[in-house]
């Protein structure tokens, strides 16, 4: 309902509305309250929808819920129930876990299953656990639940999880929970089976993974070290904090903060915290060292202030303040502090002897993190010192996006370990490091050339000149004849785009010798110039129009040598620039003898074929259409695509030429007059909306021969004809 | 205008329709409804045995996650340094860790150093030992002094430990033991390409390794000791030494398919150890795309054991060839032998057919460091049946990715036993470095880790090529660096005239004049009034090589090199830091040189003359990365550096190769003014050394020895200049930004 009201607004006002804020007459104003009530009050009738029928509907099933909690069938361990095995420390993906089970699967998602509650006791009727289920544990379950990994089908299940809660092994009976273990009906020696721990071990020695024996069962452990961690087959997950969720802390920019380091952990060895005090003693200022506070007034929560000499500061807020903040061992490896600090966008350092970083089967943590030996602890401002600015704010942005999105939930560790065996499960789907580690401003800003490796193309193979047509015969044949003349050209393609008029017969062709293709397109549009023709053999493309006859041979083969050099840019004659005006606020086209080039026409360039595919079958919105339709852009979409795609500049060559207005054939009739300019420029515009940004690099170059104008006699060049037509 | 409107506005309501389903959707209706579909499923029965899982209301207890209270309990009476103690005792042999096993002290007092146990005589040793040897000893870790050393390595051969090979070492138990310097194989590396014999081809070398780090091909997961222990590729003994050949893809072609999906030519173990997936391979074998090839025939008495499908596999095993097969193959089938690795996977990776890995268990090479979820494809045995299938499900851009991946690694760390032993100390040393070492990044990406040196800088945007990953720019201004050799006497001397020229620079942060002059510094007055700072550096040891060091006061991330005597304007500097903008990993320079393969002598050759084409710029006026400083400084080894030294001659040759081996693209020339005749040199000293003609043979023996030490020519030509958009066109000069370059 709340849609439908929305939709009519907005078709009945855009129509009337006005054009820019800043501007606003009365009247718009109206417009704007109107549309915004509109808006608001669609949003509280959508609220209303959601919520009031579906609590109604779903109050059977609360109860439901809330029976399946406090009445899950009671489970009694005999004494003489099997123990599992310990645990394998050879285990791996190959030879514990069962990928039959996960099978082919065109999606590559593996499925997980729940068991359902249950609730263990002994033969004397004392659970297995002190505190049963845990909020964390019930969060961690729901959100898996709630994911596209989930299947309540037991028989599709690749991955089990019980729901028996082991994230802290202080409130586990060992041997009853081995016990329940392996009384899972699916527990078939653990295989395939994932329990989830955080706290591990227990005194004096904190084992540092889970003491409860699981058989072949995978672990996402709190807390590995490097004996403990079987490589590829366990997943090292953080220490949940639960200030995640009760406090929240806005993103701070990166910059230098008010103190350099900062120790916020409460129970530090004795003998560490003499190091910092004597680093503190050293540096002064620079150094935070917080202890708990020793005479807090009754009610406050001891977990959420720290204190330094008598003066109290609020936890973890305090750790914004800070370029680093120090993560030391416990008794355990593993320490929630670390998530409060990343939370805090300060980044840690973390000195945990042999600890197995969170995730970090995936997660970069030289990006986000300092891991110093537990012995240089001593030397840990030094070592701070020497790390550049730049980095210190980039760790800090990093860190912080670790904690957005791999810490700060159940849900988000429990979906990232499931994400975690899906890639190792299906590696050829697996996410790749960038999508692992960028931040979505890295993300959205950075640029991976598809076309990566530097690589000079052999001259060899030549290229495929396509020229597009419609029905100037005569001016086509001229064309057909001079580029017949270039040295490479291995083939030519004529992109037939009159669906009236039947091409020539083949004997009134030019004869030339390398094969000519005629296509003839099922439309008149100008896409089909970038259409990937399979007709198309070489790598390089030239497409040009069927008027360009002032490209002389010497300058054709030139931007050929010049496009094998920059196999993965446009290079191309006209150049062409897109310039912000001030005054209207938006982008403008500009053809006039200008110093920069940001655009070469594709009326004559040459470029990859792969780009032909990315036109045919990536270009973003409705671009493609919008070209077709409006019968011109189509050169100018080009650029941006291949712009967006590798983050470069085209390739302008050769000297400015009187060009026979190269952009009027697609308007022909049409004199170069200010509609055409206009109509330039509202493609930009509309494309830069459309990428959501304005991916045209300026560049101030173009591309001569080596001797160009150079003092040198003419027959020695390998292209003396340049810029003489 | 309108169409502006109506943008905005559709934009405004767009958005709050995107808030209207992200608020009422997302939290509401999608769970809600999945909730009820499966309370259906439950009522209609059969599809699932058990409840699902039940979303409960009330409040839990949190699993308290403050180990605090452990903690404090746990350090009264636990000693970290104790701790540290015992873990080395405890973890040794099988458990190995660096924290256990590795004495990292010896590191700290002088670096990352290597030593090679003096050979012995009468000791054989393999080619392909010799060559590992050799890579270290020519390597910049090397030092002739164990006292010094971080790492040790043995000079008795290693490599092969089948007791059936012809070349297997006896006795090596006793000759390890006898060792001064054993010490219980503590901070020693150990190579090891095969180990084990028929039948059981067990990882065991036949001598106890102790604590030292195994460096082994082959190696099995189980094994494996992880951030101990480096998995190295099996390679062939004429694999060569240093340099390597290129990777074969020369063109990224489109649509990435080739002739084959998928292949395979090798041999079949009827039975025994890791026989079965190549027995299976003729179920997937269509010999059409899919071609899988085995053949029984080999070992003496291979008909004793033959099977029924043998004299079948046989014959269509002779009708195809491998060569042919592995250069027109998407993906190339790596199944494991009777090791868990082959030959076939470095073949398939310098073909660019895309690796299909079939060897459960195989710590593949240099895993610690690589990805190789993007340079191949890890498939399962147990799933051979599914392997088609998932070939052919892989998108298009992925194979393109895939096999430009291939080649990236090829080329980085395998293409030369000098790499794969560079490589394997490199991890280690990352491991000594710990914080400061490589991140997973330079690894992976081009130019690889052997070209960053994390040394230099830990951040990833001071490097020259990162910048479009990180998507960020390089610091919009240069630092001039000026190479002074001759005292400063009058005040129309080039020098000041480049100075002033060069300050006016609008990009210009600072300029560093580097005294290389026997004379003292002149006084501070001399040096024209600029309004950018100048440093003067007096040059270390007043050698060549000074002009390339990393001096900390270059603070930007360009560096415009000079000579003394180069004649530049303002003018010229702008545009060509314009264009370095844009290829802020090459060199850009003004004048050009070349090289070319002399055939009649069998050497390169080196050529001034004005030709078509350069591999080269003059790095007397030049605008490169300040990485490179760095690079030059602490990359190449000291005989390149001390010959330049020597010669006072060829940096420049020396720092093309440089540069060009990193980024295996050519330098960039740009446009310059015309009126000097055949460089922008002037007359002063710098010209007479030009002059002489002994430079010029100078400089071609420079070019072979470089090639020699970097195992092949590393220069690529160009055959294209930068100018200004408008240069020389048939334009108003006024309107032409960089006017002064055409002015004669």
């Amino acid at each position: 309902v709340g849609f439908g009201l929305i939709m009519c607004a907005s078709v009945k006002y855009s129509s009337r509305g006005p054009a820019l804020i800043p501007r606003m007459k009365t009247k718009h104003r109206i417009y704007y309250i109107t549309l915004f009530s509109v808006v608001l009050l669609g949003l509280i009738a959508t609220g209303m929808f959601q919520f009031w029928p579906h609590s109604i509907e779903s109050s059977p099933e609360w109860t439901l819920d809330r029976r399946s909690v406090h009445d899950a069938p009671l489970v009694k361990l005999p004494v003489s129930s099997p123990i599992p095995e310990r645990g394998d420390l050879s285990c791996r993906m190959h030879t514990c876990f069962d990928v039959y089970r996960c099978g082919y699967n065109p999606k590559n998602r593996i499925k997980v299953y729940i068991y359902p509650l249950q609730r263990f006791v002994d033969e004397v009727g004392v659970p297995i656990s002190s505190t049963g289920l845990s909020r964390e544990y019930n969060d961690l379950l729901s959100a898996i639940s709630d994911s596209d990994f989930y299947t309540d089908d037991v028989t599709r299940a690749c991955l089990f999880v019980p729901s028996i809660d082991v994230l802290n092994q202080n409130s586990l009976r060992i041997r009853e929970t081995a016990q329940a273990l392996a009384m899972l009906p699916r527990w078939d020696k653990g295989m395939n089976h994932l329990l989830f721990n955080m706290l591990p071990g227990g005194p004096p020695d904190y084992n540092t993974a889970l003491d409860v024996p699981r058989d072949r069962a995978l672990l996402a452990g709190g807390g590995f070290s490097t004996w403990t961690y079987r490589q590829g087959y366990d997943v090292s997950i953080p220490v949940y904090s639960p200030l995640s969720a009760e406090v929240d802390l806005p993103e701070k920019q990166p910059g230098p903060r008010r103190y350099f380091i900062l120790s916020s952990q409460t129970a530090i060895h004795r003998e560490y915290r003499t190091e910092l005090e004597r680093l503190k003693e050293e540096n002064g200022e620079a150094l935070l060292l917080l202890d708990k506070c020793s005479n807090l007034s009754q009610g406050m929560a001891s977990a959420r202030k720290r204190c330094y000499k008598g003066q109290v500061y609020d936890y973890p807020q305090i750790l914004q303040e800070s370029s680093f903040c120090v993560v030391l061992r416990g008794a355990r490896l593993g320490q929630a502090t670390l998530s409060d600090v990343l939370q805090a966008g300060c980044v840690p350092v973390i000195m945990a002897d042999s600890y197995i970083l969170p995730f970090s089967e995936v997660l970069d943590w030289k990006r986000a993190s300092v891991v110093i030996p537990e012995e240089k602890l001593p030397e840990m401002y030094t070592i701070l010192k020497s790390i550049p600015h730049r980095q210190v704010e980039e760790m800090q942005r990093q860190a912080r996006w670790f904690w957005e999105a791999y810490f700060r939930s159940m849900k988000a560790i429990g979906l990232t370990t499931l994400q975690i065996i899906n890639d190792r499960i299906y590696p050829y789907a697996a996410r790749t490091y960038e999508e692992w580690n960028n931040p979505p401003v890295v993300k959205w800003s950075s640029v991976s050339n598809p076309l990566f490796l530097p690589l000079i193309p052999p001259r060899s193979p030549g290229f495929t000149a396509v020229v597009l047509t419609y029905d100037r015969v005569e001016s086509l044949f001229r064309v057909i004849t001079e580029i017949s003349k270039v040295p490479s050209l291995a083939k030519l393609l004529v992109v037939w785009n009159n669906q009236n008029k039947s091409p020539p017969e083949e004997s009134l062709w030019p004869k030339i010798a390398v094969p000519l293709r005629v296509v003839r397109t099922k439309e008149n549009k100008l896409s089909n110039r970038f259409f990937p023709f399979d007709e198309i053999e070489t790598e390089a493309v030239l497409a040009i129009d069927d008027d360009i006859i002032m490209l002389t041979s010497d300058e054709l083969q030139f931007g050929y040598e010049v496009w094998r050099e920059f196999p993965d840019r446009l290079v191309g004659y006209p150049g062409r620039l897109h310039l912000w005006d001030h005054e209207m606020g938006k982008w403008k086209y500009e053809s006039e003898w200008t110093n920069e080039v940001s655009m070469v026409l594709t009326g004559a360039a040459f470029y990859h074929k792969y780009f032909n595919y990315l036109y045919t079958y990536k270009m973003p919105g409705d671009i493609k259409n919008w070209v077709d339709a409006h019968m011109n852009c189509e050169d100018i979409a080009m650029n941006f695509l291949v712009a967006n795609i590798t983050g470069k500049a085209p390739i302008k060559v050769t000297p400015r030429k009187k060009f026979k207005c190269p952009e009027c054939t697609a308007i022909d009739g049409l004199s170069l007059d200010q509609t055409h300019m206009v109509e330039r420029s509202e493609c930009i515009n509309k494309f830069a909306s459309v990428f959501g940004t304005m991916p045209l690099k300026v560049v101030e170059h173009r591309a001569d021969p080596v001797l160009y104008k150079d003092d040198f006699p003419e027959k020695l060049k390998s292209f003396p004809n340049i810029g003489s037509l | 205008m309108q169409a502006k409107k109506r943008y905005l506005i559709s934009l405004l309501t767009g958005a709050s329709l995107v808030l209207l389903l992200y608020f009422g959707g997302v939290p509401g209706p999608a769970p809600a409804t999945s909730r009820h579909e499966r309370a259906r499923g439950g009522g209609g029965g059969g599809r699932r045995s058990g409840q699902p899982w039940p979303h409960a209301s009330e409040p839990f207890q949190p699993f308290s996650p403050g180990d605090e209270t452990d903690t404090e309990e746990y350090n009264a009476h636990v000693s970290p340094r104790q701790k540290r103690e015992v873990h080395a005792s405890v973890y040794r042999g099988k458990r190995c860790r660096m924290d256990s096993c590795f004495d990292f002290s010896l590191c700290r007092r002088n670096g990352f150093k290597v030593y090679v146990y003096p050979q012995q005589k009468g000791e054989k040793i393999s080619e392909s030992y010799q060559s590992i040897l050799a890579a270290i000893e020519g390597s910049r870790f090397y030092t002739s002094d164990p006292s010094q050393a971080c790492l040790f390595v043995l000079s008795l051969d290693t490599l092969d430990r089948d007791q059936l090979s012809p070349h297997y070492v006896h006795n090596l138990k006793s000759k390890v033991q006898s060792l001064p310097l054993w010490n219980d194989g503590r901070n020693h590396l150990v190579f090891n390409l095969y180990s084990g014999t028929w039948p059981d081809y067990t990882e065991d070398l036949g001598f106890d390794i102790g604590q030292a780090m195994l460096a082994k091909a082959s190696v099995s997961t189980e094994n494996f000791r992880p951030g101990f222990d480096v998995s190295i590729p099996l390679f062939p003994k004429e694999h060569p030494r240093s340099g390597g050949e290129r990777g074969h893809l020369r063109a990224n072609s489109i649509p990435p398919f080739r002739k084959y999906m998928l292949v395979f030519k090798g041999k079949r173990y009827l039975t025994g150890i890791g026989s079965d997936t190549r027995n299976a391979l003729y179920h997937v074998h269509n010999a059409e795309d899919v071609v899988l090839l085995t053949t029984c025939k080999h070992g003496k008495d291979w008909q004793k054991h033959k099977d029924a499908r043998c004299d079948k596999d046989n014959a269509e095993y002779d009708k195809y060839d491998y060569r042919e097969m592995l250069h027109n193959s998407t993906f190339c089938l790596v199944p494991r032998g009777r090791r868990l690795g082959s030959f076939r996977f470095l073949e398939a990776l310098q073909a660019a057919c895309v690796p299909v890995m079939l060897s459960n268990g195989w710590e593949l090479p240099f895993s610690e460091v690589i990805d190789w979820n993007t340079g191949a494809v890890i498939g399962d045995e147990r799933l051979l049946l599914q392997i088609p299938s998932t070939v052919r499900s892989i998108h298009q851009d992925k194979i393109l990715a895939l096999r430009q991946q291939t080649q990236f690694l090829w080329e980085a760390y395998f293409s030369s036993v000098e790499k794969i032993v560079l490589t394997t100390l490199e991890i280690i040393q990352d491991r000594v470095l710990q914080h400061t070492a490589r991140s997973s990044l330079m690894w992976n990406s081009h130019p690889g880790g052997l070209f960053t040196l994390p040394q230099y800088s830990s951040y990833l945007g001071d490097f020259p090529f990162y910048y479009a990953g990180l998507g960020i720019k390089p610091y919009p201004k240069f630092t001039a660096v000026i190479h002074a050799v001759t005292p400063l006497v009058s005040q129309s001397q080039p020098i000041l005239k480049l100075l002033v020229a060069v300050a006016k620079s609008q990009y210009c942060a600072q300029i560093i004049v580097l005294w290389n002059c026997d004379k003292p510094l002149p006084a501070k007055h001399r040096w024209p009034a600029t309004s950018v700072p100048v440093i003067v550096i007096e040059g270390e040891n007043k050698v060549m090589s000074s002009r390339f060091q990393p001096y900390e006061s270059i603070i930007t991330d360009a560096v415009l090199s000079l000579d003394e005597d180069t004649v530049l304007s303002t003018t010229e500097v702008d545009f060509a830091f314009t264009v370095w903008q844009s290829f802020p990993e090459r060199i850009v320079g003004y004048p050009a040189r070349s090289h070319f393969w002399d055939s009649n002598k069998e050497r390169w050759g080196y050529t001034s003359k004005w030709t078509n084409d350069y591999s080269m710029v003059l790095t007397g006026a030049a605008i490169y990365h300040r990485y490179y400083h760095y690079l030059y400084t602490h990359f190449l080894p000291s005989s390149l550096k001390n010959m330049v030294d020597q010669l006072a001659n060829c940096e420049d040759i020396l720092m093309n190769f440089l540069v060009s081996a990193v980024t295996k693209l050519p330098p960039i020339k740009v446009t310059q003014k015309k009126q000097y005749k055949e460089t922008m040199m002037g007359q002063s000293s710098r010209a007479s050394r030009w002059a002489d003609p002994d430079h010029f043979a100078q400089r071609q023996t420079c070019m072979n020895k470089f090639a020699s030490w970097f195992g092949g020519m590393p220069l690529v030509h160009s055959q294209m200049r930068l100018d200004p958009v408008l240069f020389k066109d048939q334009v108003s000069i006024l309107r032409k930004k960089y006017r002064e370059i055409e002015r004669l």
